[in-house]
């Protein structure tokens, strides 16, 4: 057994939390320095200036990339050797998103469902925790936005549609998300699994590196399919129309009940905000 | 040919109407923010009866939760949220004057169509382009409803804050004329 105190989880979620914010991944900072240089739309050029313009200052001058400092997602993968040390491991996940929150001048989004009254301190942050080999725990921390999530989709379709019924949705998702999403948008698509497997394979398809393509040449293939027709619709990096109007497509999939085809369609705006730490 | 055009308000109509989709518009002076709680809370007060917290005859809003100002800051990040959300709480906004709207994303038709009735236009402004925007913003202070935070409205001094004509008065969509010329059909 490996011992690992709260209080260094609480510090390591603080720090991610907050870097996540003013920072994004050199894997994104090169695809809109791509973008700005291959985008036909002069409008779409300005826009990509604009985003690596943002993340400079942001990173320079300590301004969050966006008001909106998101939701935070937490994919926890807690070795089994391991031994979490004086407390409890979901509150202190929480603390470290409350402390992170507060004194790295983020704004605090969350609100009751139906009062619409704030949190106040940005949780509940959403936690899902998986049991792995080893005696390392690796925690992946997600600022998630609103505008994006909005537009996310999920279907149960019947058997019969197939392929063709996956392609059509997905390309329908992003169609009518257009513009509210803040595209350049990356998409991720979570198929099989069930109702809510689905959902969280397309969220965590979207921490995939945008330069990656899937293991599964089948699937690879229908990865770079949907990422072609959903640049074919034109809405372009700020929805002013162009050729980016993803600058990725990640799936991932398992198997599904012989009667369903879960589809899942998870939108991230261009400032797709994360970190990974290892303890 | 898209223009170059310095909006400060009082805006007029004469302006509104000289401005057509793809106008490049830089926002000047005192803009006032609201999203969807203080909408909320204005159109309670309409319903009650009551005076609101601010006169909107020719003003312009911008649809923005900022992050907090560190100490000695204005303001923390400051880009623009979805207007779609706003849009059933739009046309009462333009009958009651209000010029300009700046926010990121689509309108209903009965937006559009109300630009059109009361003489007005819909802005945009950068997505998920917080910092950049913030440096635009050379003073803030909330005006009303500040127990919503982040919602309250506040009165911001802009200062040359780049933004894009998506709907203009005369019924032109920016974001239908973009994708038209982008989108390569099956």
């Amino acid at each position: 057994m490996r011992n690992i105190g709260v209080q260094a989880i609480i510090a390591a979620v603080k720090d991610a939390a907050v870097k996540a914010n003013y920072e994004l991944d050199e894997d994104l900072l090169a695809a809109f320095t791509r973008g700005e240089q291959e985008e036909e739309s002069p409008a779409g050029r300005e826009i990509f200036r604009q985003l690596l313009e943002n993340a400079r200052i942001a990173s320079k001058e300590r301004i969050p990339l966006c008001q909106d400092c998101g939701l935070v997602v937490i994919f926890a993968e807690v070795g089994q050797e391991v031994h979490i040390d004086g407390g409890d491991f979901e509150a202190a996940l929480q603390e470290g998103v409350r402390q992170g929150y507060r004194e790295g001048f983020l704004r605090k989004s969350l609100c009751h469902p139906f009062t619409r009254k704030n949190t106040g301190d940005n949780t509940p942050a959403v936690i899902h925790t998986e049991i792995v080999p080893g005696d390392r725990l690796k925690l992946m921390v997600v600022a998630k936005g609103g505008g994006s999530e909005n537009g996310s989709k999920l279907f149960m379709l019947k058997p019969a549609e197939g392929l063709a019924g996956i392609k059509d949705r997905v390309v329908a998702t992003v169609a009518e998300a257009g513009p509210n999403v803040c595209p350049p948008m990356i998409v991720g698509v979570g198929l099989g699994g069930n109702f809510e497997r689905s959902a969280l394979l397309a969220k965590k398809a979207l921490l995939r590196k945008l330069s990656d393509s899937h293991p599964d040449p089948e699937v690879a293939a229908l990865e770079q399919e949907l990422l072609t027709a959903v640049n074919d619709l034109g809405i372009g990096p700020g929805g002013l129309g162009g050729r980016f109007t993803a600058l990725g497509l990640k799936i991932l999939m398992q198997p599904c009940h012989i009667a369903s085809l879960p589809v899942a369609i998870n939108i991230q705006c261009h400032s797709s905000r994360h970190q990974e730490v290892v303890l | 040919m898209s223009k170059k055009v310095r909006l400060t308000a009082p805006v007029t109509d004469d302006l509104v109407r000289s401005l057509v989709i793809g106008d490049q518009v830089l926002v000047n002076g005192i803009i006032y923010t609201a999203r969807d709680a203080a909408h909320k809370r204005l159109m309670e007060l309409l319903d009650a009866g009551q005076e609101l917290p601010v006169d909107f005859k020719g003003q312009i809003l911008y649809y923005v939760g900022p992050s907090p100002a560190r100490p000695g800051r204005v303001i923390g990040a400051a880009g623009p949220t979805t207007s779609t959300r706003m849009d059933v709480y739009t046309p009462t906004m333009l009958k009651l004057g209000l010029k300009a709207m700046i926010g990121k994303g689509k309108r209903s038709p009965e937006v559009i169509a109300a630009l059109r009735e009361y003489t007005a236009v819909y802005l945009g402004a950068t997505g998920g382009a917080g910092a950049l925007i913030s440096k635009c913003i050379k003073a803030a202070e909330v005006v009303a409803f500040p127990d919503l935070g982040p919602e309250a409205i506040h009165r911001l001094e802009v200062e040359d804050f780049p933004t894009i004509v998506i709907n203009d008065c005369h019924g032109g969509d920016l974001y239908d004329r973009g994708r038209r010329e982008y989108a390569r059909l099956p």
